[in-house]
């Protein structure tokens, strides 16, 4: 799929020789949803910032659109909005005027019936006359969004867009990224929340130490490092593995009361592991008395892939 | 080239910034003239002698203009951009397509129009209490537009150097207002005794003061020359600043 924006050997060393970002390489593909997971401190903002315009990179090059974004960064930064993290914007003016004013700085001529269908799309259009600090933190948040799209970007950066939102209003904001992307507009989102990465996310990426240490499908990193988990609740203790199930990967725990299996690739062969177990389990007269299953979710991965790239 | 519509949208806002608090931004130097014109002008002034043939209520109206529009100026300049920075909104400002052309404009060319708005106000409130002319009405307008402009671009830049609001005072408190004070605001720098006279040429604002009495009563303490080039040259300095300043992102971007 097309590139829409290209980051290559990105650095940034601050002026404390703190390195936010170690020669991150990434290409972002046009229409999708790319999600940016990594710890406090990773680099994620910096990444964002980077892109937009709010740091100065210390090396590498950043293509948006085909432009360079060091030399030809007007053309390429009017078609890259950005959602920051924080709740920063200007709390007396009215929204319509705050989201109008958006449009105009970058570049594109008044049009009323737009703002009108950004703010209805965002639920605001009720509020349009009232001062921002009025409204409540969620509404703050769609005003960001807000200004945001009013310029019509095709690329639009998501910095922690559900950061300290309940979870009604973490669903809703899923729906309005659901139709943004319906849109076309290729949004690269940072968040906290794997369960955000993996409700909207075509690809993720993770993120640590400035170093970008994964990047994949959504589903062919949980296939390739997804495990199945398997607690297998035995009738009887059991002190040895029998030699008809000992080439599973399993183990003893609670004291011989239960198996453990471990295994699988996330793709379903660890259920069929499991289920190839039990008729072992079975064919050996050995009994069980409840079993349970589970699948390792995008969390599991991203925990066990940061504690890997720790060690 | 220049993004016009961003300049027209940064100007806009930065006027509602302005309006938004037109009472306050009204009211304060009607007040304030009103009460150097009691002061100076009604209890001190009938006791003086004409300076240079110009009543001494007159003649300090060009240092009281002076003195509004370089606090007034460099404190909305500064305030302008120092509250984005503050509140973190400037992160709109750095990630739009607009360079320093665009913000210089539209930031500058806002604070120019508050400071035409302000001259106009101190004027007509002082019709009140002298009776003035103006010898160059149109070099008067132009040494203003002038100076507003040098002093928004000085106030830009206090606006980015500061980190807290203490600095962001700091400047026009502790040295622009003295020197106004002391620039030949209420006095000619002719009646100074020596070496007074002599060091008080060292201070740049007697320049404006001086420059801005020339276009109101065609006399003036220095060349008016002189006047509009230290204005000319200080505009430019802070336009080579404010250059630096965006090609560096100095305190500006991380």
């Amino acid at each position: 799929m097309e590139p829409i924006l290209e980051l290559s050997g990105l650095t940034k060393v601050y002026p404390g020789g703190l390195k936010a970002l170690d020669d991150v390489d990434l290409t972002i593909r046009k229409g999708e949803i790319f999600a940016l997971l990594g710890p406090n401190g990773a680099g994620k903002t910096t990444l964002i910032g980077a892109v937009c315009g709010l740091v100065r990179p210390s090396g590498g090059t950043m293509r948006a659109f085909g432009h360079d974004l060091a030399c030809d960064w007007r053309r390429a930064r009017a078609r890259i909005g950005l959602v920051p993290q924080e709740l920063s914007t200007d709390m007396f003016e009215p929204v319509k005027r705050a989201v109008s004013y958006s449009r105009g700085l970058f570049g594109l001529p008044p049009d009323p019936a737009r703002i009108e269908e950004i703010l209805r799309s965002l639920s605001l259009w009720d509020k349009r006359d009232e001062r921002i600090m009025a409204l409540s933190g969620g509404m703050k948040r769609r005003v960001l969004i807000a200004k945001a799209l009013a310029h019509e970007p095709d690329l639009l950066f998501l910095d922690e867009p559900t950061a300290g939102v309940d979870v009604e209003l973490r669903k809703g904001m899923w729906a309005i990224i659901d139709q943004m992307r319906a849109r076309g507009v290729t949004i690269i989102l940072t968040t906290h929340y794997i369960e955000e990465a993996e409700e909207m996310a075509d690809r993720v990426g993770v993120i640590r130490n400035g170093q970008i240490i994964a990047v994949d499908e959504k589903e062919a990193l949980m296939a390739k490092l997804g495990r199945t988990e398997a607690h297998i609740a035995l009738a009887l203790p059991m002190q040895t593995l029998p030699p008809a199930i000992a080439q599973f990967p399993i183990g003893i725990e609670q004291g011989g009361m239960s198996l453990c299996y471990r295994g699988g690739d996330g793709t379903g062969r660890g259920k069929a592991e499991v289920a190839d177990l039990t008729k072992a389990l079975t064919h050996a007269g050995i009994d069980y008395v409840g079993i349970e299953t589970r699948e390792s979710s995008l969390e599991d991965i991203f925990v066990s892939l940061l504690g890997e790239n720790a060690q | 080239m220049i993004a016009w519509r961003s300049t027209w949208s940064i100007y806009k806002r930065e006027l509602s910034r302005f309006l938004r608090t037109a009472f306050q931004s009204v009211l304060a130097p009607v007040l304030t003239t009103t009460l150097y014109f009691i002061v100076f002008g009604a209890a001190i002034g009938g006791r003086m002698p004409d300076l240079g043939g110009v009543d001494y209520g007159a003649f300090i109206i060009p240092g009281l203009l002076m003195l509004t529009l370089l606090g007034e100026t460099t404190s909305n300049s500064s305030f302008g951009i120092y509250m984005p920075r503050f509140t973190g909104t400037i992160y709109e400002l750095l990630s739009a397509p607009v360079g320093v052309a665009e913000t210089l404009i539209g930031f500058v060319g806002a604070a120019m129009t508050k400071s035409l708005i302000l001259a106009a106000i101190i004027l007509a409130t002082a019709r009140f209490f002298v009776d003035y002319s103006i010898a160059h009405p149109l070099f008067a307008v132009l040494y203003i537009m002038l100076v507003a402009a040098a002093f928004s671009l000085f106030g830009f830049i206090l606006g980015v150097w500061a980190d807290n609001f203490e600095k962001l005072g700091i400047i026009p408190m502790l040295f622009l207002t003295p020197l106004t004070f002391l620039g030949g605001t209420f006095y000619s720098i002719d009646m100074l005794p020596s070496p007074w006279d002599t060091i008080a040429l060292a201070n740049p604002i007697v320049y404006l003061v001086s420059g801005l009495r020339w276009t109101f009563y065609g006399s003036s303490d220095v060349n008016i020359w002189i006047s509009f080039g230290i204005t000319l040259t200080f505009l430019a300095a802070c336009i080579a600043v404010i250059t630096y300043i965006f090609k560096t992102g100095w305190r500006l971007r991380a």
